[in-house]
């Protein structure tokens, strides 16, 4: 509690917008206790005494944003990013719980870790980090973790992070185990032998840089690998990230069989293409790479008739060192908590998709494929919310990034929509000061 | 529209920075930074320098005080010795580095290594690299010109020049000849630095290659583009053939090289579909019995080590045009 016998928070004059409810109005909301216990839309709402007042006029209030994929640097590379950086730039985008990948050193793979990283999170991270379990040991993609005791220590999904299980064998198991424990496989789609030592999309501009393309159907070809085995198994599983047209198509037809399938889109494949690369900008070397402006296009379109349910920064700090290579040989990767709100609204702002639908993907969708009582604004659920100009008109630039690592692929770009606040179980995290 | 200029290697004297319009480029990275009329500059250039490797002297000290670094991250005899002579003759003091065994194999980055390199305060760096973009990436780093002598499957712009004068020496044109550029299209960066050039010029290209040895998009970067070696050498007025690197020819890319040659080698034969006037190219180092028949490699079609005269005067226009030089005191 703060320093002030201040007990409850109200939150006046907002645009709320709530994608679970499908509110979009003015109103009030109440926190007391760290969650939320009143919400008033257009009525009056009863203050308690000691109340701290918020007066939000002219911002949108909203559910903080959970982010699906997030590296961090910690344990193991906390020159990269630690809980605690990565907590103040995510505090900073308006992202008040992530998914922390379990790409580490060590691995994430034993219960005793996930335990250890809930714990050095609460103490020095302002925002809710919620650790995934890795699928197999050291990421070996070849000998399965203990999914019962992941769970029970408190991992909120099984992933291999960056790295994909080749074997459909393998894939099959893990699925009907994961399944045993009712939890989601999150899956990253890469097809090892075609994706060889491809660094971007294959295509024409591959072929005029004289770099080693990656083809579509290195995506393709495992993502109807792992939607087959998902209905053979019946595992919740979520396509870690979808690029192109061809997955988009993939998806939807899937979907319409087998509700339990989900599908993830990087913020970078929704706002970039190939040709943001230029002339060798390793920041734009991604894993899942940048695809044509149609494979953007529809993966927007994805997004918009709902057949990609969620939207991450697939953040992923990398030092100068290892970035500041010829674009073949630089690491994948670029970091995104704090913009991805911003290069969300770009969306918003270019009239492509709604507010509620781009708050959607990072809200109540994740909430509901993690099964987390968060991302929604509702009477009893945690007080984790931000507040936003959905126009305030601000430039990345590197000497303000809060993370460790300045890889953005967003550097320089204006962008309209800035967090004026974030609030994590009723306590204010993050204040926008100009 | 390009005035074609017939071959000046006679008439020629030696040429110096002040016979030209100032060459606009600190660098020379990529074939595609260059307008048309820096190409034909360039070819000038080269041509009137030619003569100075024929004469018994043979020194023109444009560049003398200059520090010239050959930075080699990949090994290569035949281009480093083409700059290293070219910077020689032309006055410059020429330091070559073979960088595969020295401090980048102990960690130091491509970035650091220009560092250190830069506050030695050459005057050009000569740079191969196995990395596409790596020359690029290398010339912001540093505050002297830098040449791309290669870099991964990207450009080898300097070969297209040499091409370019070759072809303008032999047919007395470039503009509206056939060339067909022939064999491992997909990761030559010669082929892309001679499509952008020939394609400035007017070129009508084609590619020909079996379909795995084809990049995608490159119909957008070839006039047309083939599979068969015969009828598609039909009006060829140029051969231009590419080194196969043998560990394509294992079984993964090509099933081996008895069946290569055999369909795509250059024999007398599919030669025979081309021009009878045709001349054959080949940038080296040359896999006799692979993409050629030794016959023709060696024959009167073959040009190949007029390229290699050539190479030697494009680079010294190349380094007297980006070192022009200063009033001295």
């Amino acid at each position: 509690m703060s320093a002030s016998a201040t007990v409850a928070t109200l939150i006046e004059n907002a645009r709320i917008v709530d994608p679970a409810s499908g509110t979009d109005h003015q109103g009030a909301v109440l926190i007391e206790g760290g969650v939320i216990a009143e919400i008033a839309i257009g009525k009056p709402i009863g203050v308690p005494d000691h109340v701290e007042v918020i007066n939000a006029h002219g911002l949108v209030l909203a559910p903080g944003l959970i982010d699906m994929r997030v590296f961090t640097g910690e344990p193991g590379k906390e020159y990269r990013e630690t809980l605690q950086s990565a907590g103040e730039a995510a505090a900073a985008g308006g992202i008040t719980s992530f998914v922390m990948m379990p790409d580490t050193t060590p691995v994430v793979d034993d219960g005793a870790l996930v335990d250890f990283l809930i714990r050095r999170a609460k103490a020095t991270s302002k925002v809710n980090v919620l650790p995934a379990g890795a699928i197999t040991k050291g990421l070996n993609g070849t000998e399965m973790t203990e999914f019962g005791l992941l769970r029970e220590s408190g991992a909120v999904c099984l992933t291999d992070g960056r790295h994909a299980i080749q074997s459909s064998a393998m894939l099959r198991t893990v699925m009907s185990y994961a399944a045993n424990y009712d939890m989601t496989i999150v899956h990253h789609l890469s097809d090892a032998a075609l994706t060889g030592d491809g660094v971007m999309n294959e295509g024409l501009f591959a072929t005029i840089l004289g770099l080693r393309g990656i083809p579509r159907e290195a995506e393709t070809i495992p993502l109807a690998r792992d939607l087959q085995l998902a209905a053979l198994t019946g595992v919740k599983y979520h396509a870690a990230q979808i690029s192109c047209a061809a997955s988009v198509e993939l998806m939807a037809a899937a979907k319409k069989r087998n509700p339990s399938v989900t599908a993830g889109v990087s913020i970078n494949n929704l706002a970039l293409n190939e040709n943001d690369i230029g002339r060798y900008r390793s920041f734009f070397k991604l894993s899942t790479p940048l695809r044509s402006e149609d494979d953007r296009q529809a993966v927007i379109e994805g997004l918009r008739n709902g057949t990609i349910d969620t939207i991450h920064s697939d953040h992923d700090p990398q030092d100068t060192e290892v970035k500041r290579q010829p674009f073949a040989e630089a690491s994948d990767g670029a970091i995104g908590l704090e913009t991805l709100l911003a290069a969300a609204l770009r969306l918003v702002h270019s009239g492509d998709v709604d507010l509620l639908t781009v708050l959607r993907a990072m809200t109540s969708r994740p909430a509901e494929i993690l099964n987390l009582t968060s991302g929604r604004i509702a009477v009893g659920a945690p007080a984790d919310l931000m507040l936003f100009d959905l126009d305030y008109p601000w430039q990345v630039s590197e000497k303000q990034i809060r993370s460790r690592s300045r890889n953005t692929s967003f550097e320089n770009a204006r962008l309209a929509g800035k967090v004026m606040r974030t609030i994590v179980g009723g306590k204010t995290v993050f204040q926008h000061s100009d | 529209m390009a005035q074609d200029r017939a071959s000046t290697v006679s008439n020629a004297s030696a040429g110096s920075s002040g016979d030209y319009p100032p060459f606009n480029q600190r660098h020379l990275l990529s074939i595609a930074d260059l307008q048309q009329h820096e190409i034909i500059q360039l070819l000038d250039r080269a041509a009137a320098m030619v003569p100075i490797s024929r004469q018994e002297r043979k020194s023109h000290p444009t560049l003398s005080g200059k520090t010239q670094i050959n930075l080699f991250f990949e090994p290569s005899t035949r281009t480093q010795a083409s700059f290293e002579i070219a910077g020689k003759r032309l006055g410059a003091l020429v330091m070559n580095m073979s960088v595969k065994t020295s401090s980048v194999s102990k960690g130091e980055t491509l970035v650091d290594t220009a560092a250190t390199l830069n506050a030695m305060r050459p005057d050009v760096i000569v740079v191969r690299h196995s990395a596409a973009g790596a020359v690029e990436l290398l010339s912001q780093k540093v505050g002297c010109a830098v040449i791309n002598a290669g870099d991964g499957a990207h450009e080898h712009p300097t070969q297209a020049l040499l091409d370019a004068l070759t072809i303008r020496n032999h047919k007395g044109r470039i503009s509206g000849l056939t060339v067909a550029i022939c064999g491992d299209i997909g990761n030559s960066r010669v082929v892309r630095s001679n499509l952008l050039l020939l394609g400035a010029l007017n070129v009508r290209t084609r590619v020909i290659a079996p379909r795995n040895l084809l990049p995608a998009g490159i119909e957008n970067l070839a006039t047309e583009v083939f599979t068969d070696m015969r009828e598609d050498l039909k009006g060829a007025d140029v051969v231009m053939m590419l080194r196969l690197q043998h560990e394509r020819a294992n079984g993964r890319m090509i099933p081996s090289v008895r069946e290569y040659y055999h369909f795509y080698g250059l024999d007398a034969e599919k030669l025979s579909y081309a021009k009878p006037d045709a001349i054959v190219m080949h940038p080296g180092p040359m896999n006799r019995g692979v993409e050629i028949d030794p016959a023709i490699a060696d024959g009167p079609a073959s040009v190949i080590t007029d390229q290699v005269e050539m190479g030697v005067a494009v680079r010294m226009a190349v380094l007297d045009a980006l070192l022009p030089a200063r009033n001295e005191p």
